[in-house]
Formats: C-alpha cells, sequence, structure tokens
C-alpha cells in the first residue's frame, strides 16, 4: 500500500526504514554525547570501530560473526579509555588526544584490510561513505520476516539502548548532570560513563556497517543539538532528537533521488540542514528570534528612557519636553526620536500638549517603577 | 562540654598529594555532632580538597576517615553535599524541581524512579530556601544566588545528618546569603553537624560555632573563640591577613 501510495519499491522503503532506524538510535545515545561535552569522542568512536571489526575479523576469519560487533564495541571503549589515559597525565589536552589515538587506530584497520584482508569484502571507501542501497541484498529471516540483515542488527542496538537508558536513565541524568553528587550518593559515575560509551560503541559499530562512518558522526551530534534549540526539557530532547534524527534520514534518501547521488551523504547533508532551519527559525533561541527580541526591547528601552526623563524634568522645565527639541536632549538621530515619541504615544504613556509633551498616568507609573527598580538593582 | 559529643567525622592522618605534591599534609581533625564548622585557609590551602577526600571524590595518598565510626561509603546515607555551584554545567536541559529531587537519587537506589512523595520533599526544601516559586523554572535562568539555593535545597531532601558545603557564600546575593544562614542555623537547631567551606573572614564568628584554620597543614581547629585567633590567622595566611578577629578586645585596636 505504501509502495503504491509512495511510488516505491520495497527494497526502497527497506533502505528509508534502515536510515530512519540508524536515525533514531544514534539520536538517542547522541543526546548524552552532545550533553556530556563528548561530540568529537562519538566522532572518534564512529572511526575506531573499523580497527575493532577488521582485528575481530582476523581472528574469527567469518565476517558474519557476531564476535566483530563485540570487537568493535571493545576497541570503540578503548578508544575512550585511552583519550581518558593520555589526557590524564596532562601532557596532552583531551581534543589533543582524540586527534592522536583516533587516527592511530584507524589507520591500524586500513592498514590491516590492505595486507591481511584485501580479499574479503571490505571497502575502506564503502566504510567511510556507507552504501545502504546495498542493505537489502543481504538478508536475514527471524521469527518469520525476512528483513535486511542490518535492519535486524541495528533494530536489536536499538532495543538494547533503549532498555539501559530507560532503566537507568535517573542515574544517567544524575551523573552526567553533577558527576561529584553522583558518586557521593553512591552511584558510580565511572560506571555510568563507560556504561554510556558501551553504547556509543555498539551503536556505532552498528551504524556504521550499515550507513558508513561519516552518517553515523553526524547522527550522533546534529540531531541532539538541533533538539536543544527546541527545548529545556530533557526527555523531550531526547524525543525531538529521535524525530529530527528520522526526518534527516527521510528528506535525506529523496535529496539523494533527485540528484542520484549518495544515500548516505545526502543523509548526512541533511542533518546539517534540519540543524540551520532550526538555528535561524527556532521559537525562543533561533537567530530570527533574538533578532526581533533584540528590536523589540531597543523601542521598549527608548520609551523608558524617554518616560524618565519626563518624569525628571516636570511641568516647570517646558525646554526640556518640547516634542521637536526632544531628539537634541536625548541625543538621538530626529527620525528615532519621532518614531519612539510615535510608539509612546500609541501605547499611552505620554500625550502632546501643545508643542510639549506630557507623561500620562499610565507614563508617570512606567517611570516611578523604573527608578525605584534601578534603586534595588 | 564539647568533648563528651560524639565524633561524626573523624579524619587521621590524612595527606592527599596530586603528583608527590601534597595538597594536605598528614591532617587530623575531628568534628564533634552538631557543630557548624567553616573549613578557613587561604587560595591553595587544600580546603576543597579536604572534603572531597572525606567524601571520598579524591582518593588520598595515606590516613584514613570515619563517618559515624565506620568508613564514609557505609555511611553515605548520613551525609548531604553541596558542590561548588561553578562545577556543573547550568545549560543542562532540566527544571529546578528535577534538580532538587536528585537528592533523592541515594534513598531510592539504583533504578527506582522518583515519584510524588520526592516531588513533595522537593517541594517543601524550595520552601525553606525561598525559591518555592522557581519549582518549573529552566536551571539556565537562575541567578548565581538562586543557583546556590537550588543546590541548598538538593541537599536538604537528603534529610542527611552531616552536610558538607563547598563555598555556599561564593559570589551571592543578600537574600541568598540570608537565607544560607537562617538554613545553617536550623539545621542547627535540628542538631545537625554542617561543614562549611568558607572564605570570608569577617563572618566567621557570626555563622559559625567551630573553625578549621588550614594550609595545607592543619593550622587550628576547635570552637571559634578557641581556635580563630589573630596569632593562628597570622600562621595560617603567612602574616598578610588584613582581618583581625573582634574576639579578645585587647588583640584588637
Amino acid at each position: 500500500m505504501l509502495e503504491e501510495l509512495l511510488g516505491l519499491r520495497t527494497s526502497q522503503i527497506e533502505v528509508i526504514g534502515l536510515g530512519v532506524l540508524v536515525a533514531v538510535t544514534c539520536a538517542l545515545v547522541g543526546v548524552f554525547l552532545v550533553l556530556r561535552r563528548m561530540a568529537m569522542m562519538g566522532d572518534a568512536i564512529s572511526h575506531t570501530v573499523f580497527f575493532g571489526i577488521i582485528a575481530a575479523f582476523l581472528i574469527v576469519r567469518d565476517i558474519d560473526s557476531p564476535w566483530l560487533v563485540v570487537g568493535a564495541t571493545a576497541v570503540g571503549v578503548l578508544t575512550v579509555w585511552l583519550v581518558e589515559v593520555l589526557t590524564r597525565t596532562r601532557r596532552v589536552k583531551e581534543d589533543a588526544a582524540i586527534g592522536l589515538v583516533f587516527p592511530f587506530l584507524f589507520s591500524l584497520g586500513v592498514i590491516m584490510v590492505s595486507m591481511f584482508a584485501s580479499n574479503a569484502h571490505i571497502d575502506t571507501h564503502v566504510v567511510l561513505l556507507g552504501e545502504p542501497a546495498l542493505a537489502p541484498f543481504d538478508r536475514m529471516e527471524l521469527f518469520g520476516v525476512d528483513l535486511p540483515h542490518a535492519t535486524w542488527v541495528m533494530g536489536a542496538i536499538l532495543l538494547i539502548n533503549l532498555l539501559c537508558i530507560g532503566l537507568f536513565y535517573k542515574e544517567i541524568k544524575l551523573a552526567t548532570f553533577d558527576a561529584g553528587l553522583s558518586v557521593t550518593l553512591g552511584f558510580s559515575a565511572g560506571l555510568i560513563h563507560y556504561g554510556l560509551m558501551t553504547l556509543v560503541s555498539l551503536t556505532a559499530v552498528g551504524a556504521f556497517d550499515a550507513v558508513g562512518a561519516i552518517l553515523v558522526i553526524a547522527l550522533l551530534v546534529g540531531p541532539p543539538v538541533t533538539a536543544y534549540l527546541l527545548t529545556d526539557r530533557l526527555i523531550t530532547m531526547i524525543g525531538l532528537s529521535m524525530v529530527i534524527g528520522a526526518i534527516s534520514a527521510v528528506s535525506g534518501y529523496f535529496v539523494a533521488r533527485a540528484l542520484d547521488s549518495t544515500i548516505s551523504g545526502s543523509m548526512a547533508l541533511m542533518v546539517g540542514v534540519w540543524f540551520a532551519l532550526v538555528f535561524l527559525a527556532a521559537p525562543e533561541r533561533g537567530v530570527l528570534a533574538v533578532l526581533r527580541r533584540r528590536e523589540r526591547q531597543k523601542w521598549e528601552f527608548a520609551q523608558q528612557v524617554l518616560a524618565v526623563h519626563l518624569l525628571n524634568h516636570p511641568a516647570g522645565e517646558l525646554e526640556e519636553r518640547h516634542i521637536d527639541h526632544m531628539y537634541r536632549h536625548l541625543r538621538w538621530a530626529p527620525h528615532f526620536a519621532q518614531s519612539v515619541l510615535q510608539r509612546a504615544q500609541r501605547r499611552g504613556l505620554v500625550v502632546p500638549v501643545d508643542e510639549y509633551l506630557e507623561l500620562t498616568p499610565r507614563g508617570q507609573q512606567l517611570a516611578r517603577q523604573l527608578l525605584t527598580h534601578m534603586g534595588q538593582g | 562540654m564539647m568533648s563528651v559529643r560524639p565524633a561524626v567525622i573523624d579524619v587521621t592522618d590524612l595527606t592527599v598529594a596530586y603528583r608527590e605534591q601534597p595538597v594536605l599534609w598528614d591532617i587530623d581533625f575531628t568534628v564533634p555532632s552538631g557543630v557548624l564548622l567553616a573549613i578557613v585557609g587561604p587560595n591553595g590551602a587544600g580546603k576543597t580538597t579536604l572534603i572531597k577526600a572525606i567524601l571520598g571524590l579524591v582518593k588520598p595518598a595515606a590516613g584514613n576517615v570515619l563517618i559515624a565510626g565506620k568508613s564514609y561509603r557505609e555511611q553515605r546515607r548520613l551525609v548531604g553535599y553541596v558542590p561548588q555551584r561553578g562545577s556543573v554545567d547550568w545549560d543542562f536541559p532540566t527544571s529546578v524541581l528535577d534538580v532538587v529531587m536528585m537528592g533523592r537519587y541515594g534513598a531510592l537506589g539504583w533504578i527506582k524512579r522518583p515519584g510524588k512523595a520526592e516531588r513533595k520533599l522537593a517541594r517543601e526544601a524550595l520552601e525553606k530556601v525561598g525559591m518555592h516559586d522557581f519549582a518549573g523554572r529552566q536551571i539556565s535562568q537562575l541567578s548565581g544566588g538562586q543557583q546556590q539555593r537550588v543546590f541548598l535545597a538538593r541537599a536538604l531532601v537528603q534529610d542527611a545528618e552531616i552536610y558538607f558545603m563547598d563555598e555556599p557564600f561564593q559570589g551571592v546575593d543578600a537574600t541568598t546569603e540570608r537565607a544560607i544562614v537562617a538554613l545553617l542555623r536550623d539545621l542547627r537547631e535540628r542538631g545537625k553537624t554542617v561543614v562549611v567551606v568558607h572564605h570570608d573572614l569577617s563572618t566567621v564568628i557570626d555563622y559559625f560555632n567551630w573553625v578549621t584554620l588550614l594550609n595545607v597543614r592543619r593550622i587550628a581547629h576547635g570552637p571559634v573563640a578557641e581556635a580563630f585567633t589573630p596569632h593562628n590567622l597570622a600562621l595560617a595566611y603567612g602574616g598578610h591577613v588584613a582581618f583581625v578577629p573582634q574576639l579578645s578586645q585587647q588583640g584588637a585596636a
């Protein structure tokens, strides 16, 4: 039915579905990476797991063995550990440590492929950019349902992530916000940290296999950062992040089709596009909203200055209140002053009496309020 | 009179070092139950390190810490902790009420989620620090003093016997300072023990009844009247102290 509706073949729907699945899985753990300021660690992990896959493959000699996932996950966690050990020596800063560990392990993987596994169908180009379009050709039947192998793997990883984060939501939240309190209350921040990093690594392994390293890092970081602009509640941020990830995947697929280009690349591109849109148009934190607010505040403040000025120069000082001279006293550009006067009149703060401005009772009240508040501040 | 009260904190021969550089040298100190203790000393004296070592956040190179006669691990339910305000990211996506409820997490244990009871306790604690109207606020919208009061409320819901507070008065407004002082008195009246890392020498006598002067080594420790003397302050601050306590009349003027 869906096929007829959208004019898509089953295999195409499977590719989109896989993209959405990967996006949602990455977005879930990505939220915690971003909140822990570990976005670049996500980048590192999504590449070094490649070394893990190769190393495990050379030991078990079976490209479909589950040991590959175990080995690669372990290497992801090893990456985190190595970076931390290097950082702790205080000889190397954390960002530099990531820059050392990540290419080291990744190139070790690349060299191992070219030396020992060039006949196995592991292509370093596909590894980086991924090719989700190939996923439907590698199938697996489980519980009488026939789906792409990668879909099963990713589905299982999503389930594991949901289960772990669901069960330990409170602990992960606490350790992410305040590791010190977490430890004093008896929740080992280290244990939670490495638990999370295991989930990130596992996610990276599965996603990497399905869509390539570049898309993994885009999906780990982009949707959470975008969601962060839209909400200030953790649970909402997780939900939005998953939705944004899914939207990026679907829209990316259609962009790829329209441009007849790479699916992974287009999905990663759309992550950036959606971020840019939200960055501009988010209701409170978006650039446009901030500009609009600043513009409003500018006029609001100018009217306050006017009201206070008039309050400070009451009836006797006519010259200070002359409408045509107002801009000179306040050192405003004439057209700006005119505009402020009009706005203040429209708001009922001031009234013109002959050629002079008078504060209305409302204007007086505002000016007095402002002056008392300043005294307190 | 003080000596008959049981010690709730017993630190013996505590040395903490960062790469062979001692930050705390062989500290011995005993805190009787029910006192308000200020830990004062110059920058880099090891004040924060001392409470972190007591709470097991920093691993000592030597020495031992007992809380009510047992190790911290066994007694963590007795202890409430107020870290420095700057130690967390206030842009974290969460509400004031949520942060306060975190104080109950220890009592809840693993996996179990906070519920109605925790929310009620958190609201009560917020009321005590004058932050009741802020329960639903996003924490990034708070001023420094309000952040501090949220942290205090979070410690209050822990319903501990011994509180450790790291510079609660640092950079807060007058309202918050008054709120903290009232809270300290309230805790003392309820028989709690409070250990506060403190910076402002001029308020030590008003706010606390015990004091520890620290400068890597323990310089002095005891009731304010005995330990907080010009002589000890000169020892702790290397003679550069501009402040003279008004305890003993002959010492001033």
